[in-house]
């Protein structure tokens, strides 16, 4: 069970903010995210797309504002849980308790909800037959390459996981690709590489075809694939792989007995508290009369939810406002030295 | 106004009139028009307001981006006369559009 004094769900920008804000006025946070690295959207969906609304920032990317923000917390040492989803919420007392997904506990005075539009899960096939498969030889990431070594894999998809698994899995593996158009979202240079690669006959390459179905028992034998123009053909497979993105899914938050509409967490705007004490709501997930989804909203949001925090985290103590420039507290907090 | 008029799965026909210069997907988000998630808020970044357009509108669309084409390889079941309705803009050319709401958006 880790102990601390708030649970921040969620490493977007948002919830590294308040992070930093808690860190700034003396309380401890750990950090929960369902994807592999911080970053929330800035580094899923666009960690190359410049952003030109961060204030006092003319110009930076998903991924430097993401490396900026971790650089401004580093002083903390707050913890992170990577690749976890928060299950389970309990009251203890004055406490609450945190389920993940990986079975981590945690043991907060507050929870700050920064999750964004939900948790990232990989966008799966229309296909209703594709769930029996799932797991057994049908797969949305690659955990290990090397059950694909000697067999017939058919990969759908056209971004760069789609076109690198290809080229890599052709070195050991009979690899179909299928897509659903000529032009590839992946880097040129792979695209050239498997244009190549099919010319070789290492790759068999079907564009303007999609799933229409998956033949098989308890694992798949074949996949038969359909053409724009209505053609269907049946190919034979041992393992088929989709790579369609990631989706957002508001997952288990749904069911804490929050004030949700729309798929958003009603929130106060004083301190960002939802309808239950001590669990507070930020960033592209909260809502409240006006809300703008900006980054910089989910700062301001961010700092004052932390101080929302405070009071449950030290009911006895009184936080006084002060500011980082003259802040000997502060400032001794994110590590400066004052000779 | 123009008339956009939204097809959801259910076969319902929810006829509304969209401000010029909104975008059809904020047309949907605004009249609660259920089947359109818009994620990302309309920044071609996610593929859940897709829809599905009547067949005979498909030439007088403004053309698609790149980026709307790599993002409607994300969509749930994609076909040619799929659009991302953020990428919509409503106008007076585009009084009467017809699009179709598909069953899931991901």
């Amino acid at each position: 069970m880790n102990k601390t004094d708030v649970l921040i769900i969620g490493a977007g920008p948002t919830g590294l903010f308040c992070a930093h804000q808690l860190g700034i006025i003396g309380l401890t946070c750990e950090i929960v995210d369902n994807l592999d690295k911080a970053g929330g959207q800035c580094i899923e969906l666009y960690p190359d797309k410049p952003i030109y609304d961060i204030p006092a920032i003319p110009q930076c990317t998903g991924e430097e504002l993401t490396n900026n923000l971790l650089k401004q917390i580093k002083p903390f040492n707050f913890n992170f849980h990577l690749n976890q989803r928060v299950e389970e919420l309990k009251k203890v007392n004055d406490r609450w308790h945190v389920k993940t997904n990986d079975n981590k506990e945690f043991d907060v005075s507050s929870i700050v909800i920064a999750g964004g539009v939900g948790s990232f899960e990989p966008r799966k096939f229309p296909v209703k037959e594709c769930e029996k498969f799932e797991g057994n030889s049908l797969f949305y990431s690659v955990k290990d390459k090397t059950i694909f070594k000697d067999k017939t894999i058919s990969i759908f998809g056209g971004g760069d996981s789609a076109l690198d698994w290809a080229i890599e899995l052709s070195n050991t593996s009979k690899v179909n690709l299928i897509h659903r158009r000529d032009g590839f979202s992946g880097m040129e240079a792979s695209v050239q590489k498997v244009k190549e690669l099919n010319d070789q006959g290492k790759i068999n390459l079907y564009t303007k075809y999609q799933l229409h179905s998956v033949v098989g028992e308890d694992k798949i034998n074949s996949v038969k694939i359909k053409h724009d123009e209505g053609e269907v053909k049946e190919i034979k497979s041992d393992y088929v792989l989709g790579f369609f993105g990631l989706i957002m899914q508001l997952g288990p938050i749904l069911d804490w007995g929050l004030n949700i509409d729309k798929k958003k967490v009603e929130v106060n705007t004083e301190n960002f508290e939802t309808n239950i004490n001590g669990i507070f709501a930020i960033g592209d997930i909260c809502s409240y009369p006006g809300k703008l989804k900006l980054i910089l909203s989910g700062f301001h949001e961010g700092a004052l939810a932390a101080r929302g925090c405070f009071k449950y985290a030290k009911p006895d103590e009184k936080l006084r406002f002060e500011f980082t420039t003259t802040s000997k507290a502060a400032q001794e907090r994110l590590g400066i030295k004052n000779d | 106004m123009p008339k956009i008029t939204y097809r959801t799965q259910d076969g319902k026909i929810h006829m509304i009139d969209v401000q010029n210069g909104l975008t059809v997907m904020e047309g949907a988000i605004q009249n609660d028009i259920p089947g359109i998630d818009a994620d990302c808020g309309g920044g071609m970044s996610c593929a859940t307001c897709h829809v599905y357009v009547d067949e005979e509108w498909l030439d007088k669309l403004p053309v698609k981006e790149d980026g709307e084409e790599d993002m409607l390889d994300m969509a749930f079941e994609p076909k040619k006369n799929s659009r991302l309705s953020c990428q919509l803009i409503v106008s007076d050319t585009l009084d009467g559009l017809v699009v179709n709401i598909p069953s899931k958006q991901g």
